[in-house]
């Protein structure tokens, strides 16, 4: 993973294909047929008592598509990865295409049992003769494999999320839902985790759902980056940018104007451009990303 | 290891018992120079010269034995009820509905406000003793199992049952060892009541035991043989207590501050 952020001309060109019109009847980038699931929301809506925190939802996700769901805090992204979890059950509307046993939740904090060592906690909910044998290839896929018969109290916070991913993979999810699982983290183990999340997403072609509050790591990582803003989809965008990306000149681009739009200092938003779009932001306003 | 790193090793092994030596060496010079007298305390040498002899005759033995026996009898039972209802106030919310405020009314008792009432029951034999340290034991263990079941990390639980855990498989996986180390200060805490309860229980009657010895020993003041009984229970109160953290050191391994 490269830090230099060069001018690249070639990559210059990405960026028109950024905030395009929505095409959600289009299918990610893979043309085989996606072992990830796809799913339809319709008429989402979840209540806490009488406080909306997110309302009419309608939203198609593609087989094998990585989509990341960012916004500002309390935004309701988060329920909405929980809906999706089945961890709560949402007030109205339905989500079709979800399948609990195919679907693997990364929590923020690693939630590793701290009484089992690291390839137990791996081998978690795993059944069969052969449990212990996946553990220890999930864990080596995450580059853990020596650390099997360690105490999670004895890994640094990166590698206990690594851990935390190779329990998830391990039952080869059709759905990865990814609540900031990096949040915690430092930037350079953040941007190792984002490859190694990249890449095993490429290999197993399950269908990703990232919440994260990390701009340029919904730029990174998700073919389409949906803002929530007031419990609804502000913002649906695909990002064009070709694989690996790079943090080149298109990428810091479409990075900028995700902010920009995440804060609304300017009207990128494809769908509105009313004036208080373009409404100055409040100093305290700019620190929700750090 | 190097040697000075050695050598702080076996000063840290020895320093808990300075204390002990001293207070030992300080008897017996006060006995040996008459400012004590053998009706009051006899010297530690007496002491350990009846110890000696009590040994030899096997006297020793057996009352260590019944007293052993009944301790551990009467610690499995009110131990294992409190392990047991403790899980179940713990696990389940009808359970601690129904019985839990009833058990804190009772906890509030001091067990040894019974004995009347106990004599009358069970009279003066083994029964009665059982029921002392087992009622004694009890509440410790049943107040920290509930307490370490219900302060099991939910996150850990909503995990858990997002991989697929249900039922027992929870129970066994998160639950229980989640509240490990709550339920072992229980039995830390039982295990020192059960040697009260029972050097109270065995002082009121009984024809063995080392609250017999003692007892008896009085009756003919033999000092050094009250004492022998007393320290007895000293030892056996450790020995409890060394059993207990070998428990937390096996079953809590995993824990941070419980390592080596």
């Amino acid at each position: 993973m490269s830090f230099v952020h060069e001018m690249d001309l070639l990559h210059a060109g990405a960026l028109s294909l950024g905030p395009a019109p929505v095409r959600r009847e289009t299918a990610a980038a893979s043309p085989a047929p996606s072992p990830g699931l796809g799913l339809s929301l319709q008429g989402l809506a979840k209540r806490y008592g009488e406080r909306p925190v997110l309302q009419a939802l309608d939203l198609r996700i593609a087989p094998g598509e990585f989509v990341a769901i960012v916004g500002r805090s309390g935004c309701g992204k988060s329920t909405l990865l929980r809906l999706l979890a089945g961890l709560e059950a949402p007030s109205e509307g339905r989500i079709e295409g979800l399948a609990a046993a195919q679907t693997r939740f990364m929590f923020q904090e690693a939630r590793l049992l701290p009484w089992a060592r690291v390839l137990d906690n791996v081998a978690l909910g795993l059944k069969g003769p052969d449990a212990r044998e996946r553990a220890a290839a999930a864990l080596a896929q995450v580059g853990l494999a020596e650390r099997g018969g360690d105490w999670p109290a004895r890994l640094s916070g990166g590698q206990r999320q690594r851990v935390a991913l190779a329990r998830a993979l391990v039952h080869a999810p059709r759905l990865l839902l990814l609540d900031e699982p990096l949040g915690a983290l430092d930037a350079l183990t953040r941007i190792e985790m984002q490859g190694l999340i990249e890449g095993l997403w490429q290999r197993q072609g399950f269908t990703a759902l990232l919440v994260t509050h990390d701009v340029s790591e919904a730029v990174a990582l998700a073919d389409r980056v949906l803002l929530i803003e007031d419990g609804r989809i502000a913002l649906d965008w695909r990002v064009g940018l070709p694989r690996p990306r790079r943090h080149d000149a298109a990428f810091a681009a479409l990075e900028q104007r995700l902010l920009e739009r995440v804060l609304k200092t300017q009207a990128a938003d494809v769908t509105s451009t009313t004036p208080e779009a373009l409404a100055p932001v409040a100093v305290g306003a700019l620190r929700w990303a750090w | 290891m190097s040697t000075p790193a050695l050598r702080r090793g076996a000063a840290t092994a020895l320093l808990p018992w300075l204390l002990p030596l001293a207070i030992l060496t300080l008897w017996q010079a006060s006995s040996q120079l008459g400012w004590l007298s053998t009706r009051v305390l006899p010297e530690p040498w007496a002491v350990a010269k009846a110890a000696w002899g009590l040994t030899l005759s096997g006297e020793l033995w057996t009352h260590l034995k019944v007293s052993t026996g009944r301790a551990l009898l009467g610690f499995a039972i009110g131990g294992g009820l409190g392990l047991l209802l403790g899980l179940l106030t713990g696990s389940l919310r009808w359970a601690e509905t129904a019985l839990d405020s009833t058990l804190q009314m009772l906890r509030n008792i001091p067990p040894l406000a019974l004995i009347p009432l106990v004599i009358l029951w069970f009279g003066i034999d083994e029964t009665a003793k059982l029921f002392l340290v087992a009622l004694g034991v009890f509440f410790p263990v049943y107040l920290n199992t509930f307490h370490g079941i219900r302060s099991v990390d939910a996150q850990l639980i909503e995990m858990a049952r997002s991989y697929g855990l249900r039922g027992w498989a929870l129970y066994r996986r998160v639950i229980l060892p989640g509240a490990t180390a709550s339920i072992l200060v229980g039995l830390r805490f039982s295990l020192g009541l059960m040697w009260v309860l029972l050097i109270v229980a065995e002082t009121l009657s009984a024809q063995a035991g080392i609250g017999y010895m003692t007892m008896n020993a009085r009756e003919f003041l033999q000092t050094d043989v009250v004492l022998v009984g007393i320290l007895l229970y000293a030892l056996l109160g450790k020995l409890a207590d060394l059993l207990a953290r070998g428990l937390e050191r096996a079953w809590l391994r995993w824990h941070p501050g419980y390592q080596p």
